[in-house]
């Protein structure tokens, strides 16, 4: 058993930015904005080569089968068509890739294990000639019985997913069609069942969610002199693309250059490769830079989706309102590859039970492997599915207990000091009342807004501008919701960054340069690194450089960790470049001034300046014609995996909270739910950049909002064939779906972490659902076990 | 086949144009403009918007051949065209560029490539970097070349009007309120402008 004392931290003393503008705490604009506004920012799809090739994969109709042939002759025959491959043209040995367990193929090998998987690929001098070409291949299947859900995946005889497991899981899950199982018991939740006044049990399933990133997965790789290849890609975190692709192309990984293009979105869906094996290894088949971009249809079998979930939960509390004990188990869907599925089980089961004191817990979350869709990453990842389930409980026992839903929830709450049922001490600050109250303090919106002297401004209603009803059967509801998540990645990762940072004078003013390959998916990142650098070194200017493989590993843009890692390692790297610059500084003006030997020195407006404010001298002449450049990698504390029986260890780095309030709208005798407010209150440690922070709380809450009214990829059941790859049938949040969403920001420090800073960008994604299914609940009365919830739902007609 | 048609003032000239190429194919990938984005090409997310004679269409649903002899505007051509809208219709001039000169042309005058600082922006792009509606920034050129065009017509949209013109626009980022902040924020300059 892992002992129960707090590691110790580090924390972190600002001493620097006072001064010089543009640091932490500032909402400064973000550095690629005016590109992204003109239309110059080149995005991975934007890329263009001279006698650049189109590359298409050609992908499979059916979700299990074997292949009995593939004939590619009359598709290379094709005017315009340079290259067609197929498994067996494949270079090295190595035909296999995955995020922790290399089950995925790169081209499928006799055998098709999802609707979508690549079987073969294209390059040709047209997108269009390429298309028609892969369509001309001749692929003859045998199909195979699917394996879709729990039941399927364990019945006696069942097919198995994948024969000849041999990854560190196999050992200790009950089947070869799980891949991996979480159990976390702490004390004794049968013993602590017999203290409770009530106790509660639901059955919840959660929808399959795709995160729906804007810009598609695209790229282009050119053949380099040398043998290699340089891949421009829109991805979440080069080093491991780079792992990845390497061995597969037969390459040293210093033979694949990797630079990161304009990312359009990501949200754990870039976290597997896609295309980017298949465009390097055309490029090198033909010699020619290939480009691959997926349409929107593509995009839906291109990347992994959040893992669709049952959940079994029971609560015991007692008469005065106290938790008494949890039972869950949690069945996540990873579909037919691995992908991140042992992470997400990992954190479906460690908070399970949600941020509540709960002594007595017994969980188990498994992840299948199925025909399904590859499932892996997505905002939130493994928490969410957990918050919508445990919120929903939370709910029915404060229903049975007569109490206020809020009440219960805070009179539950955890704070520092509560022992997780991992048995892992929460050691910073753990708001979870303090939100609550401060969600439930904000004002109502109006009632009945829509309503007017010229009549109901149908826009405003449930239907909107189908102008289904003018009010008549609408009725609403609130809700409330909190969640725990985690911040970085857990379980003894080694979860390091690498900032390369150089300081120069340049045009007669002192520049900082900083080079991470942390992937700017959007959220930021360049904008609060920027920051950190101006605070560390007082410099007005700073440059961002291009993230490329150049440098070491940033780690990956998940798991709300950017800002605290790789932006923990540009203020480490800031720190050492200004302490060489002070020795460079006391060298040549040390015998001028006695405060370079004895006072705290500082720097600040481009200048070297004592704690007490007094200017001893300019960093350009400090500096002269020298720079001064560091690259270190920076760890946060250690983490350790869970214990494979009991899930104890210290396996989290930080964990971040939010709440929300919803007020939905419902027209009860059509079904339909206009959510007309969805307020957030969430602690963020140090807000470095304030309206980014907001920007991703909104951002966050808006996804929640999606897989609770709207968003679902529906696979049939007898066939594990999607049904719905497009944006006409998969409908993401429109601006008129969309509320008004105000923001209350907490900010209290984490001394364990840079600036005292909390991962912000997952947190708010988790509440959301629970919070806008409340609130339906609240205006129906019905019971609504899964999300989302759709109109047949609500009129009984499901 | 061959089409010509009139990109943000300028006349092009598209060749070996296959039949099935929709307007945002020869944009991006014939005429160096990749501004308009490709986020679903079926016409669903309006990342894509151009004006096609002053209407805003999906660039994706227009047939190359359909724009022959017709004004386009992409976001490229944003900010020239509102400051061309704003000081009148020929005080400012920009008709009278011939094919060979808009070979050379840049969508912009000259700037810092790598941060594009010193870039003339119209109101709606400067209001979007300001009130924080760019994160990935994918759909920004559809929803600016929207946003602009609502505001041509109607320059005190209440936030019901504002949601009504965007809602064949997708963002995934913001959740929108930062981008109802920015239209917000352009009808006020625009108005304080008057």
């Amino acid at each position: 058993m892992p002992t129960n004392s707090a590691p110790l931290g580090t924390p972190t003393k600002v001493t620097q930015g006072s001064q010089t503008r543009g640091g932490i705490g500032e909402s400064t604009l973000r550095p690629d904005g005016t590109l992204k506004v003109t239309g110059e920012f080149a995005y991975s799809s934007d890329m263009w080569h001279e006698d650049m090739l189109w590359g298409q994969i050609l992908r499979s109709p059916v979700a299990h089968a074997e292949i009995v042939s593939i004939d590619t002759g009359e598709a290379l025959a094709q005017p315009g068509v340079y290259a067609v491959m197929t498994y067996d043209d494949l270079p090295t040995e190595v035909k296999n890739y995955g995020l922790e367990i290399q089950d995925t193929p790169v081209l499928a090998h006799g055998k098709v294990r999802h609707h979508g998987e690549p079987v073969a690929i294209v390059a040709a001098d047209h997108p269009e000639t390429a298309r028609r070409a892969a369509a001309k291949i001749k692929v003859e299947y045998r199909e195979l019985p699917v394996i879709t859900d729990e039941a399927s995946a364990t019945a006696p005889g069942a097919v198995l997913v994948h024969e000849n497991r041999d990854d560190h899981h196999i050992g200790h899950v009950p089947h070869p069609n799980i891949v991996h199982r979480q159990p976390i018991v702490r004390g004794n939740a049968d013993e602590a069942a017999k203290r409770a006044d009530v106790i509660v049990k639901g059955e919840y399933y959660f929808g399959m969610q795709d995160q729906a990133f804007l810009g598609p997965e695209s790229g282009l790789a050119v053949p380099e002199e040398d043998g290699g290849v340089h891949l421009y890609i829109a991805t979440q975190w080069l080093h491991s693309d780079l792992r990845q692709i390497a061995p597969v192309l037969g390459l040293p990984e210093d033979k694949v250059r990797m630079t990161l293009s304009g990312v359009g979105g990501a949200f754990g869906g870039r976290e597997d490769l896609s295309m980017q094996i298949h465009a390097c290894l055309l490029a090198l088949r033909t010699g020619k830079p290939v480009k691959i971009v997926y349409n929107r249809f593509e995009s839906f079998f291109g990347h992994v989706h959040r893992h669709p979930a049952r959940l079994y939960y029971e609560h015991g509390a007692t008469r005065e309102g106290k938790l008494t004990h949890v039972k869950c188990r949690i069945v996540l869907d990873g579909g037919a590859y691995a992908s991140a599925s042992p992470a997400v089980v990992g954190n479906a089961s460690s908070l399970g039970i949600g941020p509540y004191v709960v002594d007595d817990v017994d969980i188990e979350a498994i992840a299948l492997y199925t025909n399904n869709p590859p499932c892996g990453a997505m905002r939130g990842f493994g928490a969410v599915q957990a918050c919508f389930a445990y919120e929903a409980q939370m709910d029915k026992v404060a229903k049975q207990l007569g109490m206020d839903p809020v009440e219960f929830r805070k009179l539950n709450a955890m704070e520092q000091g509560t022992i997780m049922p991992t048995g892992q001490p929460v050691d910073s600050p753990a708001p979870v009342a303090e939100l609550l109250r401060r969600v439930s303090a904000m004002p109502l919106p109006p009632e009945r807004q829509w309503e007017s002297s010229e009549g109901a401004d149908v826009r405003q209603l449930p239907g909107g501008l189908s102008n289904t009803t003018h009010g008549e059967g609408v009725v609403r509801g609130i809700g409330y919701a909190v969640g725990i998540k985690n911040v970085g990645f857990s379980e003894g990762f080694d979860d390091y960054s690498t900032a390369r940072v150089r300081m120069e004078v340049v045009g007669g003013e002192p520049v900082a340069v900083v080079h991470t390959a942390m992937a700017e998916v959007g959220q930021g990142g360049v904008t609060v690194h920027a920051q950190i650098a101006r605070t560390e070194l007082g410099v007005a200017q700073v440059t961002m450089h291009p993230a490329n493989t150049q440098v070491g590993s940033a780690g990956s843009t998940s798991a709300s960790r950017q800002t605290y890692v790789t932006g923990g390692a540009v203020k480490n790297s800031c720190e050492l470049v200004r302490e060489q610059v002070l020795d460079l500084g006391r060298r040549k003006f040390g015998t001028y001034h006695p405060a370079w030997a004895t006072a705290e020195l500082l720097l600040e407006g481009g200048k070297v300046v004592t704690d007490g404010g007094e200017v001893l001298a300019d960093l350009v002449d400090v500096l002269g014609d020298e720079a001064v450049e560091i690259e270190a990698e920076w760890r946060h504390r250690a983490t350790v995996p869970f214990d494979l029986h009991t899930g104890q260890g210290n396996g989290h780095v930080q964990y971040s909270f939010a709440a929300h309030r919803a007020v939905v709208e419902v027209d009860t005798e059509l079904g339909l739910v206009k959510v007309i407010e969805l307020a957030c209150a969430q602690d963020v440690g140090k807000a470095l950049n304030p309206l980014s922070v907001v920007g991703q709380i909104q951002g966050g809450t808006t996804q929640g909002l999606g897989i609770a009214v709207m968003e679902e990829i529906i696979v049939d059941p007898k066939t594990a064939k999607v049904r719905n790859p497009s944006f006409t049938d998969y409908l993401i949040p429109t601006i008129l779906d969309t509320p008004t969403i105000p923001v209350d920001v907490l900010e209290l420090a984490d001394d364990h972490a840079p600036y005292g800073l909390r991962g912000v960008g997952e947190a708010p994604t988790l509440s959301s659902t629970p919070a806008v299914l409340a609130a339906i609940r609240n205006a129906t009365g019905l019971e609504l076990n899964r999300t989302p919830v759709r109109p047949e739902h609500l009129t009984g007609n499901a | 086949m061959r089409v010509n048609f009139t990109v943000n003032g300028r006349p092009q000239e598209a060749d070996d144009v296959w039949e099935g190429e929709s307007l945002l194919y020869v944009l991006r990938e014939r005429l160096g403009l990749p501004g308009s984005k490709n986020a679903c090409e079926q016409g669903e997310c309006g990342s894509c918007t151009v004006r096609l004679d002053g209407v805003p269409v999906c660039s994706c649903l227009v047939a190359a051949g359909q724009v022959e002899g017709r004004e386009v505007v992409t976001v490229e051509g944003l900010a020239e065209y509102a400051r061309q809208r704003a000081c009148g219709t020929d005080a400012c001039g920009m008709s009278h560029v011939t094919r060979d000169t808009s070979k050379n042309w840049q969508p912009k005058p000259p700037s810092d490539s790598h941060t594009g600082e010193g870039t003339e922006l119209s109101p709606i792009q400067q209001a979007f970097i300001d009130a924080g509606a760019v994160q990935c920034g994918f759909c920004t050129p559809g929803l600016l070349v929207a946003a602009d065009e609502m505001l041509e017509h109607n320059p005190n949209p209440t936030d019901a009007d504002i949601r009504e013109a965007l809602s064949g626009n997708l963002c995934r980022c913001t959740g929108y309120e930062k981008i109802m902040d920015a239209v917000r924020l352009a009808a006020a300059r625009q108005g304080e402008a008057v």
